[in-house]
C-alpha cells in the first residue's frame, strides 16, 4: 500500500512532539516516554505516580479529536496487517519495551536529545530489527 | 493547574503524533520498506522531534528544578547490556510486524479504531508477561 510523502506535515508534527517533550521536562521534570506512561498506568508505584500519567494519556488521546475539530476528519489510521499480526506485534512490543525501558519516544526522542549512549544503542538496535522484519515479511515471505 | 498543564502537554503530543503520520501503520511500515513502497516521511518526524527536544532540553535542564515539581527525574542507568539490546530488538520486531509503537498507538486510541485497541491490549499483555517473568527470575524492580 503506497502512502504519500509528507515532509512538511511530518516535520511540523515532529516539532510538536518535541515541544511536548520539552514542556514535560521544563514544567514537570519528566521524560516523555510512552512506555513509561503505559507501564506506570498498569503497575503504578504510588497513587500520584498513576494520576499524572493518566491525565497525560487523556491529553494524548484528545489529539486526534483536536485534529478532527480543526480539519473535519480523523488522522488516517490505515492498518495493512491482519488482527493476528496486531496481537503478535503488540505482545512483542510489550515484552521488548519492558526490557529496553523505552521506545521511540523515551529512547528515540528524549534519549537521543540528551545524547545518551544507552538510548543511541537502543534506537540503532530497534530500527535495524524493524527494517529487517519488514523486509522479511514483505519481500521474503510475501514475495 | 498541574493537571491542566499535563493535559495540554499530552494534547500537544497527541496532535503532533496525529499530524506527523506516526499513528498510521501504513506510513510507518513504508518508512522501513526501502526496497518496496518507501515513504521517507518518518525521518522528518524523528528529525523535527529530536532537534526541538535537544535545543529545548539545553535550556530547561540548566534551571535548578522544573517549574511545577521539586526535581528533574532523569534516567541514571548508563548500562548497555543484553537486556537493553535484546529488549530493543524484540520491540523492533514487534513494531515491524504490527506497524504501531506505543507513542504512536496511545494517541491513536482517540480515533476509536478497533485495530489500535487490539494492539494496545496485546502490548499491555506483553508488558504484564515480561514483568511476571522478570519478577520470578530476579527480585529487583523494573525501571521502566
Amino acid at each position: 500500500m503506497e502512502t504519500a510523502f509528507t515532509p512538511w506535515q511530518s516535520l511540523g508534527g515532529g516539532a510538536l512532539i518535541g515541544l511536548a517533550a520539552v514542556l514535560l521536562m521544563g514544567l514537570h521534570g519528566r521524560i516523555f516516554g510512552a512506555t513509561g506512561i503505559l507501564t506506570g498506568l498498569i503497575a503504578p508505584a504510588s497513587k500520584s505516580d498513576f494520576s499524572w500519567r493518566a491525565v497525560l494519556l487523556l491529553g494524548m488521546v484528545s489529539g486526534p479529536l483536536l485534529v478532527l475539530a480543526i480539519s473535519g476528519s480523523f488522522p488516517a489510521v490505515d492498518v495493512p496487517v491482519s488482527n493476528l499480526m496486531l496481537v503478535l506485534g503488540g505482545l512483542l512490543v510489550g515484552v521488548g519495551v519492558t526490557f529496553s525501558a523505552g521506545c521511540t519516544s523515551g529512547h528515540g526522542v528524549c534519549g537521543l536529545a540528551r545524547l545518551s549512549p544507552r538510548s543511541l544503542a537502543s534506537v540503532l538496535t530497534f530500527m535495524a530489527a524493524t527494517a529487517v522484519t519488514v523486509y522479511i515479511i514483505r519481500h521474503v515471505i510475501g514475495g | 493547574m498541574r493537571y491542566i498543564s499535563l493535559y495540554l502537554i499530552g494534547l500537544i503530543f497527541g496532535t503532533g503524533i496525529s499530524v506527523s503520520g506516526m499513528a498510521n501503520p501504513a506510513k510507518v511500515l513504508n518508512f522501513f520498506d526501502v526496497a518496496g513502497t518507501w515513504d521517507p516521511s518518518l525521518a522528518f518526524v524523528m528529525g523535527g522531534a529530536v532537534i526541538v527536544t535537544f535545543l529545548g532540553y539545553r535550556f530547561v535542564l540548566k534551571r535548578p528544578m522544573p517549574m511545577m515539581e521539586e526535581r528533574f527525574h532523569l534516567p541514571t542507568s548508563r548500562v548497555i547490556d543484553t537486556r537493553l539490546l535484546g529488549g530493543s530488538a524484540v520491540f523492533g520486531i514487534g513494531w515491524g510486524i504490527a506497524g504501531f509503537c506505543p507513542g504512536g498507538a496511545l494517541p491513536a486510541l482517540g480515533t476509536g479504531s478497533l485495530a489500535v485497541f487490539i494492539f494496545v491490549g496485546a502490548a499491555i499483555a506483553g508488558i504484564l508477561l515480561a514483568r511476571t517473568i522478570t519478577a520470578a527470575r530476579t527480585p529487583r524492580a523494573l525501571t521502566a
